[in-house]
């Protein structure tokens, strides 16, 4: 969750200009851990997608065949309810990645909103940083788990709980972008002609924001998909009818000693997933940002 | 600098005000009632209300909060409603192994991190600097609790040589018990923490090490390792005490889970169960502690830089 | 400035404990402790303020009761000696056995029994029975107190004597005297261990030492009645709210009793020989699947039995608590087990039977309504409960919504009597102990929707016969009478009843001297 700000610093020189120029974003894939990063990710995405349509009911409750191993009942074994482990795991990579993507879509659509307001509104710079600072002060595991089981533990509920935490980081990324590019030479000029703001953050301020906050997406993406197994740990994830890698894991976790496998598969895919989603992160950021890739060579 | 402390320390009021109304608007507006969990099975609507009376629930939210605001500039935090303590009073009781586990943490991660980081930076591109971002990435990607679970099967459970839970205090029992308890819940709690650390300290040596003076330094012949203490390591130090500033947050919500792991009874325990409880003034209580935390230590943070960073001046 | 301020108080509590600690460690001789796992963390000390059952096992800790219940569910003598009834059944007179004493020194009297009855008959549901009978309490001397009744009553000693929340604990007179709305603040009793209130730790730690002064009876122990006879000199709880991070703590021998481990965690442990994992509750719980008989579909008796007809409690008990050693069908309402248990239509639910449940459902023309579940998510059993509940209706042809929430949110929820789009509900699911429901007059099989439990059944016959229970004097007019209301609850479908289940305990070997019972008590038990 922190890792992205730790990248504020970094992520916040602007750009020249030619962001715009899509050669940047071939060259990123032709980045080697971009590459196979992403491969990984297709991989993931096409499980999730298509995966559901082939696998058994992942919620079809088989008591009597209950918390058999890997290969006596299904591929993955069966959980404490009957359920089959492998097409719960094959579901859940559906929901994990909604609500990966999701968190981080939501995220950094509010922040980049807050942030260009905040960084080009002087009057609403100290209240909306006020506001953010507050937000940011209160650790994301206390407030998602405070909000999730105060409001009903529904999908969209733990995206919401994810999601706040998140957006003062982006905020503040945004903001710091808009208050170096206020100061380039050639917005100066632009505003001093008279050029209209909107047209000023579309045609300046916006392209410069792109390539760090797709950076910031992927960690985002990645530490929502841990934020919402933390969360299932603690009771106060997903409802346990839609199944997600981390609820599978925390309705397991009683019987860890006694029938790992439940815990092992879905944690598995989670680490691989995250690990995919922060290696095309690291290598965006190497690509797009070009001083920290002028270090790479 | 005088004056940018006092700016800094006036700076913290609006927000614990942003902290204070956004928890306390979030409790009261959310379904579940704690009147209703004090009074069971056998209670009528009428014992509900009379619980409600009594706990002061039944006011208008507006001055519940006033109330409380009143409560919290005269220092006091309120009382539990299950167990009728202090809510300061539960905090004192628990401060000990959350602050001692966070500690343990920074020392530890730091103790590990800087050192890979400054590695991999030097040895940039190469399959040193390839396995400890590896190992960060991975870092990120396990869930704390299946990594402590990990680590109990393995060295309590079968290597035998730690205990499985639990927390001894090094003041009372000793540094020998206090070591052996709490180095489980410090491993598990450092790997993210380490991840992080690391990859920034690579980032920021990397950089480091293409500035003038580092190329100056090593054309005037002196030692790689010279280089690296005297010059590298001490300009990336800005960036590290950042991140282990904005560390805090994410150490906080870390020890919530390695607390139920550990059995701790710690500060993170305290707040998931009072949120199962619905018992609104410790929530309330811990999370503006929380956050009041958070905010001092990114104040002293800060106020750190002007002494690793000569250029930074107020 | 009020941080400052709020900081400076915490840093000087924040050092004064460990300080206090650390006295208190040097004293330490050597002494025997038992060290467990309680069921739940003791959030609140007064157990007639809260029903919660981890505030009733503290108050056996440190109360006596007037009379308790025996291993064959009968009330027994316990602080009481001797007792009349007059001939006509109305008046009562109770002598206190001698050296009776609290914790602070001072002796129990009739008037510390008179102030703790009435503050217990405002809070409990069969002590509000008991006092709408009652026309006089007092004490007629210190160790004497009369009972005179408006009317007979056939329940009084099953009253005073009950094992479960809310027991009638005994306090001093000045404890008793608060508000039974408000929280005692002073902890005192007269039981056979002394709270130590400075080393509470809530959330975490709960620490008893033996009461030196405690006068226990001369007959072996039975359930809660019998002597009380204390073999260790203190007793810590520790709350783990890891199940898997208790086990091993066990394991591991940090640990020497857990009292209610996850089933599915005993064979884990019993392949340990240290450790014995038995069930040592005799009644266990019943699992209750509860109708809102207020709202649509299951406003109609028909739709109710409908839906008992699909759900089979095998699978209830099989996916919520797995290994069929822990648990066992039961149909009666009572306990199976007990005095009152027997069949009477009961077959509604017996069957199990899916197609009968469909043809069932389809004969009441249900229209389609849904059905809103609440899901307690933070309790594995009821969470498995509902989980089953929703695919047994679903197949049945009902449509269904799980909603998922904590158990906090589902006990205010439960309470609202609201259309469901307003916060209303149609099912939740939840168990009583069995000691809770050993009779026609647990508040779970009221047919009073004014009084009664939430989800307000309501059906005259039934409370005619709870009403003439209350009264009857024989033992086969009980059980008479007791078939007759389970077959009113059948037949209108009032809950589904999941079935019986029991959760072990598990120890290690150097503990002896378990009592059984439905509560878990610490006297008798030695550690070596």
């Amino acid at each position: 969750m922190a890792e992205q700000s730790a990248h504020d610093t970094a992520a916040a020189t602007p750009m020249p200009k030619g962001i715009k120029d899509p050669s940047v974003f071939q060259l990123a894939l032709r980045n080697k851990s971009v590459f196979w990063g992403s491969i990984l990710l297709a991989l993931i995405v096409v499980i999730a997608a298509i995966g559901p349509f082939l696998t058994l009911d992942p919620v079809a409750l088989n008591p009597m065949n209950r918390l058999k191993a890997p290969g006596e009942a299904g591929l993955f074994g069966t959980d404490q309810l009957g359920r089959d482990v492998f097409s719960r795991v094959v579901n859940g990579a559906r929901v994990s990645l909604i609500v990966g993507l999701a968190v981080a879509a939501v995220a950094v659509a509010i922040g980049l909103f807050l942030g260009l307001i905040a960084g080009y509104i002087r009057v609403m710079d100290a209240l909306i940083m006020r506001v953010m600072d507050g937000l940011m002060s209160i650790p994301a595991i206390l407030l998602a788990i405070a909000m999730i089981s105060l409001s009903g533990a529904t999908l969209a509920t733990v995206v919401i709980a994810i999601v706040i935490p998140e957006i003062p980081r982006v905020v503040r990324l945004v903001r710091s972008v808009v208050l170096t590019v206020r100061e380039e030479p050639y917005v100066e000029a632009a505003i001093s002609v008279g050029t209209p703001v909107p047209l000023i953050m579309s045609r300046h301020v916006l392209p410069n924001t792109i390539a760090p906050l797709i950076v910031q997406a992927t960690y985002i993406c990645g530490s929502a998909m841990l934020t919402e197994a933390i969360l299932g740990f603690l009771g106060a994830g997903i409802p346990p009818e839609i199944p997600s890698w981390g609820n599978i894991m925390s309705e397991g976790r009683t019987f860890f000693q006694l029938t790992p496998w439940i815990i092992f598969f879905p944690g598995i895919c989670l680490a691989v997933t995250v690990l995919a989603v922060n290696i095309v992160g690291d290598g965006l950021r190497d690509t797009l940002d070009p001083r920290i890739a002028r270090n790479m060579r | 600098m005088l004056t940018y402390v006092l700016k800094r320390v006036l700076m913290t009021i609006p927000v614990m005000v942003v902290v204070a109304l956004f928890v306390f608007l979030l409790l009261r507006l959310a379904p579940g009632d704690p009147a209703a969990v004090i009074a069971g099975d056998y209670a009528t609507a009428e014992d509900v209300q009379r619980i409600r009376e009594q706990l002061g629930l039944s006011q208008p939210i507006i001055v519940q909060f006033f109330n409380w605001s009143l409560q919290l500039m005269q220092g006091d935090l309120g009382t539990s409603i299950f167990s009728n303590k202090p809510v300061t009073e539960l905090i004192a009781q628990r401060i000990e192994p959350t602050m001692l586990l966070a500690l343990t943490t920074i020392l530890f991660s730091i103790l590990v991190a800087v050192p890979l980081g400054t590695i991999a930076a030097f040895r940039a591109g190469s399959w040193v600097d390839r396995s400890v971002m590896l190992f960060s990435v991975g870092g990120f990607s396990v869930p704390v609790f299946v990594l402590g679970y990990i680590l109990i099967y393995v060295f309590s459970l079968n290597l035998r040589i730690l205990p499985v839970q639990g927390y001894r205090s090094p003041f009372e029992d000793g540094l020998g018990p206090f070591l052996a308890h709490i180095t489980l819940p410090t491993v598990t709690l450092s790997v993210i923490f380490i991840a992080l650390i690391a990859r920034m300290t690579r980032a920021s040596v990397i950089e480091v090490l293409e500035e003038d003076y580092i190329r100056t330094a090593r054309a005037k012949g002196q030692s790689e390792f010279k280089v690296l203490m005297r010059h590298a390591l001490r300009n990336a130090a800005v960036p590290i005490v950042t991140v282990v500033g904005i560390g805090i947050a994410l150490l906080i919500g870390g020890v919530v889970v390695t607390e139920s792991v550990y059995n701790i009874p710690g500060l993170g325990r305290l707040v998931l169960d009072a949120v199962l409880a619905r018992d609104y003034p410790i929530i309330q209580g811990l999370i503006l502690f929380f956050s009041f935390l958070y905010i001092l230590l990114n104040l002293l943070i800060d106020l750190t830089y002007t002494f690793l960073d000569p250029r930074i001046r107020y | 400035m009020t941080q400052l301020r709020f900081g400076r108080q915490l840093m000087a509590a924040a050092i004064a404990i460990p300080l206090a600690f650390g006295a208190m460690a040097k004293e330490a001789v050597a002494e025997t402790v038992l060290n467990v796992i309680p069921h739940a963390d003791l959030k609140n000390l007064d157990p007639i303020w809260t029903t919660a059952y981890i505030s009733r096992n503290h108050g056996y800790m440190i109360y006596d009761t007037l009379f308790a219940m025996d291993e064959n569910f009968k009330p027994q003598p316990q602080m009481v000696d001797t007792w009349t009834t007059s001939d006509d059944g109305l008046t009562w007179t109770f002598v206190l056995r001698d050296g009776l004493m609290f914790h602070d020194g001072a002796p129990v009297t009739g008037e510390d029994v008179v102030a703790s009855l009435t503050r217990w008959g405002a809070r409990d549901g069969m002590g509000q029975q008991l006092f709408k009978n009652i026309a006089s309490l007092e004490a007629s001397d210190a160790k004497t107190v009369v009972m005179t009744l408006a009317n007979p009553y056939g329940l009084v000693l099953e009253s005073i004597g009950k094992i479960s929340s809310n027991v009638p604990f005994i306090m001093p007179k000045r404890v008793a005297e608060t508000d039974p709305f408000e929280q005692i603040t002073d902890y005192t009793g007269s039981g056979p261990f002394v709270f130590q209130a400075d080393e509470w730790v809530p959330g975490n730690t709960v620490v008893y030492t033996k009461f030196d002064g405690y006068v226990p009876r001369d007959e072996p122990p039975s359930a809660a009645a019998g002597g009380k006879v204390v073999k260790v000199d203190k007793v810590i709880w520790q709350y783990f709210p890891d199940n898997t991070t208790a086990m091993n703590a066990l394991m591991a021998g940090e640990i020497d009793f857990f009292e209610q481990p996850a089933p599915d965690l005993a064979p884990i442990m019993a392949a340990n020989p240290d450790i014995t994992v038995e069930v040592n509750d005799p009644l266990g719980n019943i699992g209750f699947a509860r109708f809102n008989h207020l709202l649509p579909p299951f406003d109609d008796a028909d739709v109710r039995r409908a839906a008992l007809m699909a759900m089979k409690q095998e699978d209830y008990l099989a996916a919520a608590i797995g290994d069929p050693q822990f648990w066992k069908t039961c149909y009666s309402v009572y306990p199976c087990g007990t005095p009152l248990a027997n069949d009477a239509g009961s077959d509604v639910m017996a069957t199990g039977d899916i197609d009968a449940a469909k043809a069932a459902l389809a004969a009441t023309g249900y229209d389609g309504t849904e059905v809103v579940i609440m899901q307690p998510t933070d309790i594995p059993v009821l969470s498995a409960f509902s989980l089953v509940t929703a695919e047994k209706l679903r197949n049945a042809g009902f449509a269904v919504k799980l909603e998922a929430m904590d158990w906090a949110t589902l006990t205010s929820r439960r309470a609202l009597r609201d259309p469901v789009g307003e916060g209303g509900w149609n099912m939740f699911h939840t168990w009583w102990i069995g000691a809770d429901v050993i009779d026609p007059m647990a508040i779970a099989f009221s047919g009073n929707p004014d009084a009664g439990w939430f989800g307000w059944a309501e059906d005259s016959a039934l409370e005619d016969a709870r009403a003439a229970f209350a009264t009857a004097g024989t033992a086969e007019e009980k059980l008479e009478l007791a078939t007759t209301a389970q077959d009113r609850l059948w037949s209108i479908g009032a809950s589904g009843q999941l079935g019986q289940f029991f959760v072990p305990v598990a120890y290690r070997n150097n503990v002896e001297g378990l009592i059984k019972s439905p509560v878990q008590f610490f006297w008798n038990i030695s550690v070596e």
